[in-house]
């Protein structure tokens, strides 16, 4: 039978580490559970659950930042921070809907995995939100790196090093991160009919316009449907953020508006509309279809997003839309999942980063979920993560991936 | 100044060896790309944190990465210390050598090898100058945003190695929030590629790690920066109030208030007079604090969040306001603040701090600073980044006198402790290089510490490549 601890404390979880080290026995990390989906599968002796280091350690709305327990609920954070007009900028994608499963996301799984939404490309992933972390090292010991001031260069970054590590490097205890004020009022751009292509065009001239645009996403016909009970205009959707000021925002969608006036038809989303088609793209609504059919998500330069869509419809079967002005690809593979044909089409798009994020068994059997690096940055990565777990007892497998 | 930050032991062996070294160092690079008599290096000997000096055994300008990667990896395998350098703008002694290293300076690489508009990404050579970046895409309406105070002379690559912000960071971000790969050497030679146009990597975050590493873990030779569309407009309104404690209140409530200027900068009274003198800015000289504060966007935009921002000034009792009317005013007001550290030089020498702290402290940590500056006899002018907290304390005192320069050293560390203390860092865009190397141990304790140094040794293992930077020469692992 598997042995399972919950430590309610720091000191607790750095016991725990020690055992485990001198016994070389492996711990699995879990938070909430909801992304336990992501990366390789983990066989591990043991698990650790941080889910009962929970709570809000400091919270300072005048300076933009939180500090809170890695086993806190993502809800619990967001709640505090919607009290007081402010949010997690990058968006945190909420991986439930995809996985089907059902546990309380917690904000220590938000960065361990690095997880952002629509607004990354303009205010950054989680990696560049997260201010200090505390973690146990594969040593047992507590350290601690980073702080709580929006700037800080005193030593080697180890907080951009913890984020997205994934729990390989160590437990996340507390995470200190920068929040923002959420923006009085918001609106969406539809420009609807165009051809993936063409949305590629119109999202980067987009982006281009001094109107700040905080969200660029491509919908194309086979999914438009399935985002807000099919509310949006008829024809493929290129959908585009803006949020600030309520003055603000009406110039800059009319501004916006008339820049784009030579490309299909443009319309404008109401708030509420709006606020609930960002969230479902965040959380790849469409396929959240209770189905474990593969999902791709392909982080590649916007240019090359519908170039690697249409490159691959030649080979097979394929499902997809566009965030991040295209370069973010959610790609559903219609059988199998294809990782050989996805990562040499990525490769020669010019790079970038094909994650297999579902599938089944077999596949992930297969394939590896992350990227393949290219040998001396794997072997560097390697040195790197001996420094930290030299017994190599956390989450064995989850990162794994050499060319 | 006495030297109180000490450097490590020249390797004999590597002094020994010098006239070899240098006649292989001849063959591996082009004409013109190495310079080894007295006269050349002397420019090499320090930085901007003039200080402290030495001369390198030799100094190489290569052109290419594949240069860069012979330099390292001769100087590898013959156990040579190596020191990058950008512009040598650094402030905290980050660029300077010691007698038995090589010095890789980046000046010849200076091309901008790609402008992607489409996917708004620059590619560039490691010494391209921040400036240039901007400037090469301004006519198309772009921009790159961290912006250093030196970024018409310091490279991108120096800004890779420290993390660099600026003014303007407080929307932006800094360097490492900008950037989205880079080709870099490893001290064996070995050429990697971490980040590209794509915005996501796969597994863990070195190019994170390496933005901001001081030059410690390997020489970038090309960046990827991420461009931005340049706002319509930007106007600057200045505030004077009558107390630092009415300053930072009101920063506080503007931030509060959902409104994110671009940039807010904050000035005591020492500080105003002395730029006034000097710049003529138009700076109210009746005042204790005054801000800058900046926004961004079209008239209409910059009018309704100037008219939130004036009104939350009115309830902190603020005394004088002074909206821009023009460029040309715009461009004065800055020019007060832009020339801070300039016309304190000719009022007095100093040196210049780059604490940060949580901005909940400022208040206290600008009353404690002015008693531990009083308290060593000396005088201290304020200007800082308010809106992120990052503090430079400008103590002044006469570089003549050594007793005065050890007071102000010792004046300077007791700040950095107290920004720690009070839940800041030492240093918030400057860096530790030599100058804060010895009081990591004040903002982190041991396991910290060696943590931070396995992970540093985990790419240099031989601990050659900047050694006498960041960390503190003892305890190291490799060292």
């Amino acid at each position: 039978m598997i042995v399972h601890f919950e430590p309610a404390s720091e000191e607790g979880i750095a016991s725990v580490v020690r055992s485990a080290a001198a016994e070389r026995v492996t711990l699995a990390i879990v938070g909430g559970g909801t992304r336990s989906g992501l990366g390789n599968p983990v066989r591990a002796d043991r698990t650790l659950s941080t889910r009962r280091l929970a709570g809000i350690v400091a919270y300072h709305p005048a300076e933009m930042t939180m500090s809170a327990l890695a086993g806190t609920p993502l809800a619990e954070v967001e709640a505090a921070l919607a009290a007081n007009g402010q949010m997690l900028s990058f968006e945190p994608m909420d991986h439930r809907p995809i996985f089907g499963t059902t546990g309380e996301p917690t904000i220590g799984g938000v960065f361990a995995a690095n997880v952002s939404g629509p607004r990354r490309y303009v205010a950054g992933a989680a990696r560049d939100n997260l201010l200090g972390v505390r973690f146990v090292n594969g040593r047992g010991e507590l350290i601690k790196a980073g702080g709580r001031v929006m700037k800080n260069v005193t030593g080697l970054d180890l907080v951009k090093l913890m984020a997205g590590s994934y729990g390989t490097l160590g437990i996340l205890t507390e995470v200190t991160f920068k929040v923002l004020p959420v923006p009085p009022a918001a609106a969406t751009v539809v420009v609807s009919g165009l051809n993936d292509a063409e949305a590629a065009a119109v999202m980067a001239e987009a982006m281009a316009q001094p109107v700040e645009v905080s969200g660029a996403a491509h919908l194309p016909e086979s999914v438009r449907g399935r985002f807000i009970d099919g509310a949006l205009p008829e024809g493929a959707a290129t959908v585009l953020r803006l949020e600030g000021l309520a003055a603000s925002v009406e110039m800059r969608a009319e501004k916006l508006v008339a820049a784009l006036s030579r490309f299909g038809s443009r319309s404008q989303l109401d708030a509420g509309q709006a606020k609930a088609l960002w969230a479902e793209i965040r959380n790849v609504k469409p396929y959240a279809d209770g189905t474990a059919r593969p999902l791709w998500r392909v982080s590649v330069a916007p240019s090359a997003g519908h170039q690697l869509v249409a490159a691959l419809r030649l080979q097979t079967g394929v499902d997809a839309f566009y965030d991040w002005q295209g370069g973010l690809v959610w790609l559903r593979m219609e059988a199998e999942a294809e990782a050989e044909l996805v990562r040499r089409y990525v490769g020669a798009l010019g790079g970038g980063h094909a994650t297999l994020v579902r599938a089944d068994g077999e596949a992930r059997a297969r394939a590896p979920a992350f990227e393949p690096q290219a040998p001396a940055v794997a072997q560097l990565s390697e040195r790197v993560r001996a420094t930290l777990d030299p017994a190599r007892i956390f989450n064995p497998g989850r990162l794994a991936a050499v060319a | 100044m006495p030297e109180t930050i000490g450097f490590l032991k020249p390797r004999q062996a590597v002094l020994d060896r010098r006239p070899e070294i240098i006649a292989d160092l001849a063959d591996l690079l082009p004409e013109g790309c190495l310079i080894s008599d007295e006269r050349g290096l002397k420019p090499f000997e320090t930085d901007a944190f003039l200080a402290y000096r030495r001369l390198p055994l030799a100094v190489v300008l290569p052109e290419t990465t594949e240069q860069v990667s012979a330099v390292l990896k001769y100087c590898s395998r013959y156990g040579i210390p190596v020191v990058p350098r950008g512009a040598g703008t650094s402030l905290s002694g980050g660029a300077i050598p010691q007698e038995d290293a090589i010095v890789i300076g980046l000046s010849k690489m200076s091309r901008i090898l790609d402008v992607d508009l489409f996917n708004r990404t620059a590619t560039v050579q490691a010494g391209v100058t921040n400036l240039n970046i901007s400037d090469a895409v301004s006519a198309d309406g772009f921009f790159y945003a961290p912006d250093p105070s030196s970024q018409l002379a310091c490279t991108i690559g120096g800004n890779i190695g420290m993390n660099s912000g600026g003014a303007h960071c407080l929307k932006y971000g800094v360097t490492t929030n900008n950037l989205l790969g880079v080709k870099m050497v490893l001290f064996d030679g070995t050429v990697i590629e971490l980040g590209g146009k794509a915005l996501d990597s796969s597994g863990y975050d070195l190019l994170g790690l390496v933005c901001g590493s001081e030059g410690q873990l390997g020489i970038v030779t090309e960046a990827t920066v991420r461009l931005i569309a340049k706002p319509e407009g930007a106007r600057p309104v200045l505030f004077g109030f009558a107390s630092s404690v009415a300053a930072g209140s009101c920063v506080a409530d503007i931030i509060g208030s959902g409104i994110i200027p671009v940039a807010i900068e904050f000035m005591d009274k020492p500080a105003i007079e002395i730029c006034e003198a000097f710049a003529h800015a138009g700076y109210p000289l009746d005042v204790e604090a005054l801000l800058i504060v900046e926004v961004e966007g079209s008239e209409a935009e910059m009018d309704t969040m100037l008219e939130s921002i004036i009104a939350i000034a009115r309830r902190h009792g603020v005394m004088t306001i002074k909206e821009s009317q023009s460029a040309l005013e715009a461009a004065l007001i800055w020019k007060g603040r832009k020339s801070a550290f300039g016309a304190t030089g000719r009022v007095a020498d100093y040196i210049c701090m780059d604490g940060t702290v949580p901005l909940s402290q400022l208040s206290h940590v600008l009353r404690r600073t002015g008693e531990i500056v009083a308290s060593y006899g000396l005088r201290v002018a304020n200007v800082f980044h308010a809106g992120d907290g990052n503090m430079h304390p400008l103590i002044l005192y006469n570089i003549n006198d050594p007793e005065d320069a050890a007071r102000a050293e010792a004046a300077g560390n007791d700040i950095l402790k107290l920004c720690v203390d009070a839940g800041g860092c030492l240093t918030g865009e400057h860096g530790v290089g030599i100058e804060k190397r010895d009081l990591m141990r004040h903002q982190y304790n041991k396991a910290d510490l060696d943590q931070q140094m396995a992970v540093r040794a985990a790419f240099d293992p031989q601990w050659l490549l900047n050694p006498s930077k960041v960390f503190p020469l003892e305890g190291r692992p490799a060292a």
